[in-house]
């Protein structure tokens, strides 16, 4: 192989993080706890600087460089974009969160971009490697975030599970992943899925392999029944870290998704399809009823992310362009969704207080109608009532799953939505319905006041033009 | 002769690699015992004594009469010892330290096992003389003994990575990491042998091979005015005897690796001087090796007699702040170094 | 008869035997030793595959450093064995059929069937001069350049998260400045007086 700067290009939004993270890690050495606010402006900067890039060098075609371990194409560019705009989002709701519980250190910050570089590295994969090593990337960076507030047992506890059941799934992955490898020959998911078209008698080691490498993919979106971590890490995890890892991550669990079992194993859509049945009904079963009852507000948007990643997974599944492009729809959207949501949960909290229980909505309206308002924006949302944005991503998904004459999938999906409304509209009662015990003013900074409010916003003014957005999915996946 | 070389010839392979390895062991052996004598009368006369001169002339005999006694002593095994590992310590930690020697090269052909990485070989070997120290600590049921191991070892992982970047400098200006190959690429003189583009790396990996056998000032691990000799507190008779021989075997590994890593091996120190180079020219490379390590080796015992012993803190910092570090820059400076091919890399 | 298949049996059989002592031991202590066992040997077989760069780097790393560290912490833990050994016998019910079918699946997916010796060729052997380590240095930095430079970020952030993680400053715990200490000089330790003799009453 030849070094080829134009080789370098299509990576130059990793390579420019990556960089962008070491100056970080420099410059933060030297910098004294009232001036760490640049750290924290940095941070920000590289993320707005690798989205011009992202877009900069977007092309609509399809480059593999670095021997096949990497790829850059539109799906990926689209997914990085949102990627750096909910990480960004999570970051800059964080900022008052950390400072008011001396957690505002340059490791947080740094912790967070190279969960980005992991990320981007997920999505952009080629190879079982590069999969392997994003993933490992990310999650690293995650464990740690979680364990951040190392005086907050609850926290430490988390962060434990967290790692030991990461651990876990990456293991299942890999075994898979081996086995993959030791009858194709090759980690390239292209050559992968060229071995498929001419099964040669090893198709038993490719399925216990895809198997294998399904347990961890369920495991790292948190699919039933291997979310067990989910709401013990979202619940004990502080609120931001919550927030960070309960938005970015998924598109990239999606990606990760995409590329092993559509780009690797299409030719085995048979046997995913009805893995992935299996996990999707499950998710949104189980999601859906448990988290009625739920107290603890992070732990009942822990599982309505469950019940999320279910439906994500009802587009996939049906294996068809329409699915994929409603999927990846269906994800971004909920990213968008759920950085509110958590979001609302940050801004009632205040130093010394944790606005973590369902309880602490009550009488929002009084408070402060305007939160109230957004929060209901983002409750109705997530629940899937239109004309919000959350509805016209179950509304894509179940058309595909429809067109792919999976009837009866969509009814159950439908059903336990109508469920999973409760949950949510119990906020909205809570919120306009009950008297405050807590009068304490909300206070915020500029900055938050205004993300979260266009973050509202754009759920309600994207739910009301909803085409943009899904046109971008559906040309991203062609 | 002739007949000589045909039975040798005819042995089988595995009697041949048998006798080599008796060849070179044996040897060792002998050296150690003697420089158990070499440091006492150095330190001995360092500090304006004698030393031992009772048995035999000048006290030449005494390292036999030692061996002979501490081979007739008792070997006691405390009672709630885990007594497999007891054993098995002094023999994990002599064992690393012979058998690094069946890649060390004594001339251009002299060499028992000349395989492509011996480099990483002697580095994967002496890793591992860590365990014998650890499990004698920790077999002996003894709180001295199992500081004196934890000391030890924390040490001992410690120093081994900043010998292992200075050993990759070494590499990078050898091209290889077979040791005949190092030695050979150092050709031409005093002047091209690593010791001075390397010269950094040559004080850091000697220093930490000090630092390795666990030697004064960096003896903690005994520390006999602190935990009573530490890690082999609790041993006697031959089981003493054996970490006695490992230390004192790591130390000439020590030595000889310095000779061929940074001081050109069995190479001439006249080589490119016009007449001295003729006028010593019958002189096996064996033999300029063996001057050099005895070098080394002296340094071992000057080190001994002259510096106090540095507190625990002040080894681990001189390890991760000091050595590391300097270690860390030099081989991205060594990379552009050869990149550019300044003398005397072309 | 060659020496080869001596070698890959006796070592292979340690290896099997440690592999399974490890899980079995009842000391922790014992149990550690018998991994570094196991990666011993297992090294010495990856150098009858002529991997000896590998296997000489599972040495240096594993044997010599990471079991070293992992012993230190056993060692100390001091772990009571007696209760994670409790309801052994009364869980063999369940955990006997579940090994069975494990073994089953096992023998099927990387059985003789599918792995066999007809189905893969050995690798070739390669001549006296071939340099394994050259051979894995050209592919790590050109074909796997990529995955490399990834494998070092990733050690970067174990590095940060473990700094980040453990780094506390403690007002109450008090520090050497080595510094400080190495600039001392006599006169800001010592102060000699000049004091006239006294005198018995």
């Amino acid at each position: 192989m030849n070094f080829d700067i134009a080789e370098f290009m299509p990576a130059l939004p990793e390579i420019f993080v990556l960089t962008m993270a070491c100056i970080v890690l420099l410059v933060d050495v030297c910098l004294d706890q009232e001036r760490r606010v640049i750290t924290y402006v940095m941070t920000q900067a590289t993320l707005v600087g690798a989205a011009l890039l992202t877009v900069a060098l977007h092309t609509g075609g399809r480059t593999v460089v670095f021997s096949g371990t990497f790829v850059s194409d539109p799906m990926g560019d689209v997914l990085k974009v949102f990627i750096y705009l909910v990480s960004a989002m999570a970051l800059l709701y964080s900022r008052q969160y950390l400072i008011d519980r001396q957690l505002f250190k340059g490791e947080y910050f740094l912790l967070a971009l190279f969960a980005v570089l992991g990320m981007m590295v997920l999505v952009s994969a080629h190879s079982l490697l590069t999969i392997y090593l994003g993933l490992e990337l990310m999650s690293l960076s995650l464990y740690a975030m979680v364990a951040v507030d190392r005086d907050n047992e609850i926290a430490t506890e988390a962060a434990m599970k967290y790692f030991v059941l990461g651990a876990l799934a990456s293991g299942m992955l890999l075994y898979g992943m081996s086995m993959i490898y030791g009858v194709t020959a090759t980690l390239n998911l292209a050559e992968i899925a060229a071995y498929n078209a001419d099964i040669s008698g090893n198709e038993i080691v490719m399925v216990f392999g895809l198997a294998f490498v399904m347990v961890g993919l369920a495991f790292k979106l948190g699919a039933v029944p291997f979310h067990m971590w989910i709401p013990d890490v979202y619940h004990g995890a502080p609120t931001t870290v919550t927030l960070f890892i309960g938005t970015a991550p998924k598109i990239a669990a999606f990606a990760m998704l995409m590329r092993l079992l559509v780009e690797g194993l299409g030719g085995f859509y048979v046997q995913w399809h009805d893995m992935l049945v299996v996990l999707a009904v499950l998710s949104i079963v189980a999601g859906n009823v448990i988290a009625i009852a739920q107290t603890n507000i992070k732990r009942m948007l822990a599982y309505s992310t469950i019940a999320h990643v279910g439906f994500m997974l009802l587009g996939v599944l049906t294996g068809s362009e329409g699915g994929y492009a409603a999927a990846m729809f269906y994800i971004i959207v909920y990213a968008l969704m759920a950085a509110g949501a958590f979001g609302m949960v940050v801004l009632l909290s205040r130093a010394g207080y944790e606005a973590d229980r369902i309880e602490d909505f009550k009488g929002l309206n009084d408070r402060s109608p305007w939160y109230a308002f957004m929060m209901l924006i983002l409750m109705l949302a997530t629940a899937g009532v239109p004309p919000f944005l959350g509805f016209w991503a179950k509304l894509s998904v179940l058309q595909a799953v429809v067109e792919a004459g999976m009837l009866w999938l969509a009814v159950v999906a439908v059903l336990f939505s109508v469920v999973g409304a409760f949950y949510y509209l119990r906020i909205v009662k809570l919120m306009y319905f009950d008297k405050a015990d807590d009068h304490t003013p909300i206070t915020a900074g500029i900055d938050m006041r205004v993300t979260l409010s266009a973050n509202g916003l754009a759920i309600l003014g994207l739910g009301l033009f909803p085409g943009a957005l899904m046109a971008l999915c559906a040309s991203a996946l062609l | 002769m002739d007949f000589l070389i045909d039975t040798w010839t005819g042995l089988p392979t595995v009697v041949q690699i048998l006798a080599k390895i008796v060849l070179i062991a044996v040897p060792i052996m002998l050296t150690v015992a003697y420089l158990t004598l070499a440091e006492r009368k150095v330190i001995g006369y360092m500090q304006v004594r004698i030393g031992p001169n009772r048995v035999g002339p000048r006290g030449l005999l005494q390292p036999i009469a030692d061996g002979i006694k501490l081979a007739f002593k008792e070997i006691i095994i405390p009672t709630n010892a885990n007594k497999a590992l007891f054993i098995m310590g002094p023999l994990l930690a002599l064992a690393p330290a012979l058998a690094a020697w069946a890649v060390i090269p004594f001339d251009e052909p002299l060499i028992l096992a000349d395989i492509d990485a011996g480099l990483l070989y002697i580095l994967a070997l002496t890793s591992g003389s860590v365990y014998g120290i650890i499990f004698a600590g920790w077999a002996s049921n003894s709180k001295y003994a199992f500081l004196g191991a934890l000391r030890s070892a924390a040490q001992v992982v410690s120093y081994e990575i900043a010998m292992g970047f200075a050993l990759v400098c070494v590499l990078m200006a050898g091209g290889s990491l077979n040791l005949r190959d190092i030695v050979l690429a150092q050709q031409g003189g005093v002047w091209t042998w690593f010791w001075l583009p390397l010269l950094p790396m040559f004080i850091v990996y000697f220093l930490s091979g000090v630092a390795e056998t666990n030697r004064a000032p960096f003896d903690v691990a005994e520390g006999e005015s602190e935990i009573v000799a530490g890690f082999h507190v609790e041993y006697s008779g031959m089981t003493f005897a054996l970490f006695f021989l490992a230390e004192y075997a790591n130390m000439i590994l020590i030595s000889a690796l310095t000779a061929l890593m940074f001081f050109g091996g069995w190479l001439s120190p006249f080589q490119g001087i016009p007449v001295l180079e003729a006028w010593f020219a019958w002189v096996p490379g064996m033999v300029w090796l063996f001057a050099k390590m005895a070098v080394f080796l002296f340094l071992f015992l000057w080190f001994r007699a002259t510096f106090p012993r540095y507190r625990y803190d002040q080894i681990m910092r001189l390890g991760w702040k000091v050595f590391l570090p300097v270690t860390l820059i030099w081989i991205p400076v060594l990379g552009v170094w050869i990149m550019l091919g300044i003398w005397p890399f072309h | 008869m060659a020496i080869e298949p001596v070698i890959f049996w006796v070592f292979s059989t340690i290896l099997v035997l440690s592999a399974g002592a490890v899980v079995t031991v009842r000391n922790p202590v014992h149990a550690v030793i018998f991994l570094v066992l196991a990666f011993f040997t297992s090294a010495a077989i990856w150098i009858l595959l002529e991997a000896e760069f590998l296997a000489l780097a599972l040495v240096l790393v594993y044997v010599g450093a990471v079991m070293v560290l992992f012993l230190f912490v056993v060692m100390m833990l001091d772990i009571n064995v007696a209760p994670l050994r409790e309801g052994f016998v009364r869980n063999l019910w369940v955990g006997i059929p579940v090994l069975a079918i494990v073994i089953y699946e096992l023998w099927v997916v990387v059985g003789e069937k599918q792995f066999g010796l007809d189905k893969v060729a050995a690798p070739a052997g390669h001549a006296a001069d071939y340099s394994n380590t050259k051979e894995l240095g050209g592919i790590l930095y050109t074909v796997y350049m990529y995955p490399f430079e990834l494998a070092a970020v990733i050690l970067l952030v174990a590095i940060v998260a473990a700094i980040a993680l453990t780094l506390r400053r403690r007002p109450q715990t008090r520090y050497q400045d080595p510094a400080q200490q190495v600039l001392v000089k006599r006169g800001d330790r010592v102060r000699l007086v000049k004091m006239a003799a006294e005198k018995k009453q």
